[in-house]
C-alpha cells in the first residue's frame, strides 16, 4: 500500500499545475476572440472610429457640428487639449491615454443626409477603412439604417442626433445605443408647458416632415396633445428638402385651427417656420385665441438660421450650453476654446456618444463588442450634462432629464436663441420600453 | 372661399416662377430652334448672383470688446459689415435689401453669359439634331452646376428678405373681408408683380420696337430676314442673352423663397420642359398660360380637404395635367402646327 505523502513543495507544484490547467480554456477563448469579431484593433493595428454624419444635404451644418464634437472627443481621448467632459464624466475610467492604452484615429464619412449613402458610407468605413465603431447620423432613416447594417456585421453603432422613436424602438438593435432623447418622450415633455401655456382647448394642425422621424414626431405630439383635450384638425405631409412649403402653409390659416405644429427639423424647418410668420400666421386670432406655432424639436442652429421668426416658438431639447452644471460648462468650455462657437445639441452628442464607447470599452477591458455592449447596458453615468443618466438595457435608449425652451424675445448675442422654461426631470421621461415593439437581436456577431 | 382665393394666389405666385424659366426656354426655342437644357442652370446661375452679392456686402470688420467676455473666457468679437461702417445706415440698408439690388450685378453678369454660352458653344449646334442640342446642353449644364458646387459647396444659401417686407399684406380688406381672413407674405406679392413685369417686359419687347419686330420675323422665316440683309444671327445671339437675364433675374428674387443650391437649376429643369410642352413648343403666350395654370393646380392639390381625398396627389398633379392636356391637345395649349412634328 502506497502511503499518501504530501509536502509544502509538491502542493505548491501540484496547485500551479492545476491553475494552469484550469485556466487554459479561458486563455484560448480569450484568443479566440481576437479573430472572431469585425475589425479587432489588434488585426488591424489601430483603433478606428468611424464618423457617419451629413456634410451635404439638408440637414448638413447640424452634422458638421456633430462632426465638430467628435473630433474633440479624440483629442481629449487622447490626451489633448483640456480633456473636457472626461473631468467631470464619472465613474471615471477614462485616463486620456486613448483607449485600453492606445490612441485612438478616426475616418470620417458624408451621409448626404441620405439613408442610402449613409448605409453605404457606413459599409465603407467598415470595410474598406477597419472601424471598430460607427457613430454618427441626424436623421431617424440614416440611424435605422446604419444600426441595421452595424448589426448584421457585428460593428456596435452609437447613434448622433436621432430623434424618431423607430431607432430604440421597433427597429432598435443589439448593436445600436441612443444617448439623444426620442419624440415619445418630446410629447411627455413638452404637454405640461403647452396646457400651461396655451391651455386645454385649442385645434391643431401638423405640417410633417414625410419620413420616418416625421411621423413619429407627430404621433407622438398628437397624442400628447390629444390627451390634453387639443383636436387635431388636420396632418399634413411634406417632401423632405422641399424648401418652399407655401402651398402647405397657405390652407393653415382658413383651417380652423388655432395651432401649428411644425414636425420639420433642420434646413426644413430654417425655411417653414419663418415662412409661416411671413404668412401671419402669428399675427391672426383664430376660435378667439391667439394663434400660435409650436416646433417640437428645436436645435440652436436652426433657431439660429429662422433668425427673429423663433421668438417665442415653443420646443424640446436634448441639451443646451447654457446650462449650469459642470458638465455642461466644461464642454462648452472646451468647445469655444477649440471653435470660437459655443457648442450645439449636435456637437454635444457626439461628442458624449465618443466618450461612452470608449469608457465601455475601457471597463470592459476588451473591444469584443458582446463585452462591450454589456458593459453599456444598464450603464449609470452623470458629468455630461445631462443630469444621472441610465443607458436602459432593455431597449438602448439613454433615460435623462429633457429640456423645453423657448425662443429668446431679447437675445444677448447671434447664440443666445433659446431660453430654458423646464426641465423634465428623468423619472416623469422614463416610459415603458415595451410600448414599442421590436427585439434588440443576438449579442453574438457576424463576421464582417 | 377664402381659402381658395389664398391658394390661388400661392398658386400665381409660384407660376410666376415657372412662367418666367419657360418664357426664357421658349425664347431660345422660338428663335434659334435650339432645345436647351442648360436653362435650368441658368436659373440657378442668377440665384448664385444674389449669394455672391451678399456675400461681398457683407464682408465683416472684426473688432474686439475686451469688456465682454464669452463663456469660454476670451473677448467677444464683434462683426460690422464693411459697407454699413463706410456708409452707415444707409449701409445698414444696403445690406438688407442684398437679394433686389444683387438685380444690379445679376443683369449684366447673366447678360454676358448668355451671349457667351451661345456663342461659344450653342451656335455649333444650330443645324444638328435636337436630340445632340439636348445631350450638349445637359452637358453644360451638369457642368455649370459642378462649378458652383466647386465654389459654394453643396449646401443651400438662405437669402433674407429685407425686414420690412417680412410681414403679410391684408388683402382681405382690398376684397371688403373682414381684417386679417386673407393674408399673404409681401415678398410673395412682390415676386408676383415682378414676375408679371418681366413677362410684360419681354412681350413689349417684342412687340413694340423694331429689335423684336426682327426677331419675330426670324422666329416666322429665318432665311427670308437674313436675305433681307438683316444679320439675324447677331440678334439671336442677343435674344439668347435675354433669355439668360429672364432666367437669372427670376432666380434672384426668388431666393429668399427658396435657399439656393447648386442642384437648383436640374430641379427646375423638368418642371418648366412640362410648362413649356404644355404651352406648347414655341409659343410665349403658352409658356406663360402654361406655367401660371400648373402652379395654381399645384398649388390647390395641396389643400388639405384634396389631399385628404388623395394623398400625394400634389405631388404628381402637374404630370397628370400634362398628360392629359397632351392627349387632348398634342401640340399643346398654344402649340403651332410643324414644331418639333418633323
Amino acid at each position: 500500500m502506497t502511503k499518501f505523502h504530501m509536502n509544502r513543495r509538491t502542493l505548491i507544484k501540484k496547485a500551479g499545475l492545476g491553475a494552469a490547467a484550469l485556466s487554459t480554456p479561458y486563455f484560448f477563448t480569450k484568443g479566440a476572440w481576437a479573430d472572431s469579431f469585425c475589425n479587432n484593433p489588434d488585426t488591424v493595428g489601430k483603433i478606428i472610429f468611424g464618423f457617419n454624419v451629413p456634410q451635404t444635404g439638408s440637414y448638413a451644418e447640424e452634422g458638421l457640428e456633430q462632426l465638430s464634437g467628435y473630433k474633440l472627443a479624440i483629442k481629449h481621448l487622447n490626451g489633448e487639449g483640456d480633456g473636457g467632459l472626461l473631468n467631470t464624466f464619472s465613474p471615471k475610467t477614462l485616463k486620456g491615454n486613448g483607449v485600453l492604452g492606445r490612441k485612438v484615429e478616426y475616418v470620417t464619412g458624408d451621409t448626404q443626409t441620405n439613408t442610402d449613402a449613409a448605409r453605404d458610407g457606413a459599409r465603407r468605413m467598415i470595410e474598406r477603412d477597419g472601424v471598430i465603431m460607427v457613430t454618427g447620423c441626424v436623421t431617424t432613416g440614416e440611424a435605422v439604417a446604419q444600426q441595421s447594417l452595424c448589426q448584421e456585421m457585428g460593428v456596435i453603432y452609437m447613434s448622433g442626433l436621432t430623434h424618431g422613436n423607430e431607432t430604440t424602438g421597433k427597429d432598435k438593435r443589439r448593436y445600436g445605443f441612443r444617448h439623444y432623447f426620442n419624440a415619445h418622450q418630446t410629447g411627455i415633455a413638452i404637454a405640461p408647458i403647452l396646457e400651461r401655456e396655451y391651455g386645454k382647448e385649442r385645434r391643431a394642425y401638423h405640417i410633417t416632415a414625410d419620413y420616418n422621424w416625421g411621423w413619429s414626431q407627430e404621433a407622438s405630439m398628437k397624442a400628447a396633445t390629444e390627451a390634453l383635450g387639443w383636436e387635431t384638425v388636420a396632418a399634413i405631409r411634406t417632401p423632405l428638402g422641399l424648401g418652399d412649403f407655401s402651398q402647405y402653409l397657405t390652407p393653415v390659416a382658413h383651417s380652423g385651427a388655432d395651432i401649428l405644429i411644425i414636425n420639420h427639423y433642420g434646413h426644413d424647418m430654417v425655411n417653414s417656420l419663418p415662412q409661416a410668420v411671413q404668412f401671419g400666421l402669428r399675427e391672426r386670432m383664430a376660435n378667439d385665441k391667439q394663434f400660435e406655432i409650436i416646433v417640437p424639436m428645436f436645435s440652436e442652429l436652426m433657431a439660429v438660421g429662422a433668425g427673429d421668426a423663433v421668438k417665442g416658438i415653443i420646443g424640446t431639447q436634448n441639451w443646451n450650453w447654457q446650462l449650469d452644471d459642470a458638465g455642461s460648462q466644461a464642454f462648452t468650455k472646451s468647445y469655444g476654446e477649440e471653435y470660437g462657437v459655443p457648442p450645439s445639441q449636435s456637437a454635444h452628442t457626439g461628442y458624449v456618444q465618443a466618450l461612452l464607447y470608449a469608457d465601455a470599452v475601457e471597463r470592459a477591458g476588451t473591444f469584443y463588442p458582446p463585452e462591450v455592449i454589456k458593459a453599456l447596458e444598464g450603464f449609470e453615468f452623470d458629468g455630461m450634462g445631462n443630469g444621472p443618466t441610465l443607458y436602459r438595457a432593455e431597449d438602448h435608449q439613454c433615460m435623462k432629464e429633457v429640456l423645453v425652451v423657448r425662443g429668446n424675445e431679447n437675445p444677448s448675442s447671434r447664440f443666445d436663441v433659446l431660453n430654458l422654461i423646464g426641465k423634465t426631470p428623468r423619472e416623469e421621461a422614463t416610459y415603458d420600453p415595451s410600448i414599442f415593439e421590436g427585439e434588440l437581436g443576438p449579442y453574438e456577431p457576424n463576421q464582417c | 372661399m377664402t381659402a381658395m382665393l389664398a391658394q390661388l394666389l400661392n398658386g400665381l405666385d409660384k407660376g410666376g416662377a415657372y412662367a418666367l424659366i419657360a418664357l426664357g426656354l421658349t425664347l431660345v426655342f422660338g428663335t434659334l430652334g435650339v432645345v436647351n437644357f442648360a436653362h435650368g442652370a441658368l436659373f440657378m446661375l442668377g440665384c448664385f448672383c444674389a449669394v455672391t452679392f451678399r456675400y461681398l456686402i457683407t464682408i465683416e470688420t472684426v473688432t474686439v470688446d475686451p469688456t465682454k467676455l464669452t463663456p469660454w473666457g476670451s473677448p467677444v468679437e464683434v462683426r460690422t459689415p464693411l459697407v454699413q461702417n463706410w456708409f452707415g445706415d444707409f449701409g445698414a440698408v444696403m445690406v438688407d435689401y442684398s437679394v433686389p439690388i444683387s438685380l444690379i450685378l445679376a443683369v449684366p453678369t447673366m447678360l454676358a453669359i448668355g451671349i457667351a454660352m451661345e456663342r461659344g458653344l450653342i451656335k455649333h449646334f444650330y443645324k444638328r439634331t435636337h436630340a445632340e442640342q439636348i445631350l450638349v446642353t445637359f452637358g453644360l449644364a451638369i457642368v455649370l452646376q459642378e462649378v458652383v458646387k466647386a465654389f459654394f459647396g453643396a449646401n443651400p444659401y438662405p437669402q433674407p428678405i429685407p425686414t420690412d417686407l417680412r410681414s403679410a399684406a391684408d388683402i382681405g380688406i382690398l376684397l371688403g373681408l373682414e381684417p386679417r381672413t386673407l393674408t399673404y407674405p409681401w415678398w410673395r406679392i412682390i415676386y408676383l408683380a415682378f414676375s408679371l413685369f418681366v413677362i410684360g417686359g419681354v412681350f413689349a419687347f417684342l412687340q413694340f420696337t423694331t429689335f423684336g419686330m426682327v426677331v419675330r420675323a426670324g422666329m416666322a422665316d429665318r432665311e427670308t430676314v437674313g436675305l433681307m440683309g438683316i444679320d439675324i444671327d447677331r440678334r439671336f445671339t442677343i435674344v439668347f442673352g435675354l433669355a439668360a437675364v429672364v432666367a437669372g433675374v427670376a432666380g434672384v428674387m426668388y431666393t429668399p423663397l427658396l435657399p439656393p443650391n447648386y442642384h437648383l437649376g436640374m430641379d427646375f429643369l423638368v418642371l418648366s420642359f412640362v410648362v413649356v410642352v404644355v404651352g406648347g413648343m414655341g409659343s410665349l403666350p403658352g409658356a406663360v398660360v402654361a406655367g401660371f395654370l400648373l402652379g395654381i393646380l399645384q398649388s390647390i392639390a395641396s389643400m388639405t380637404e384634396i389631399k385628404s381625398l388623395i394623398p400625394g396627389i400634389d405631388q404628381v398633379i402637374i404630370y397628370l395635367v400634362a398628360v392629359i392636356i397632351l392627349l387632348v391637345l398634342p401640340r399643346g395649349l398654344m402649340g403651332r402646327r410643324g414644331v418639333m412634328e418633323s
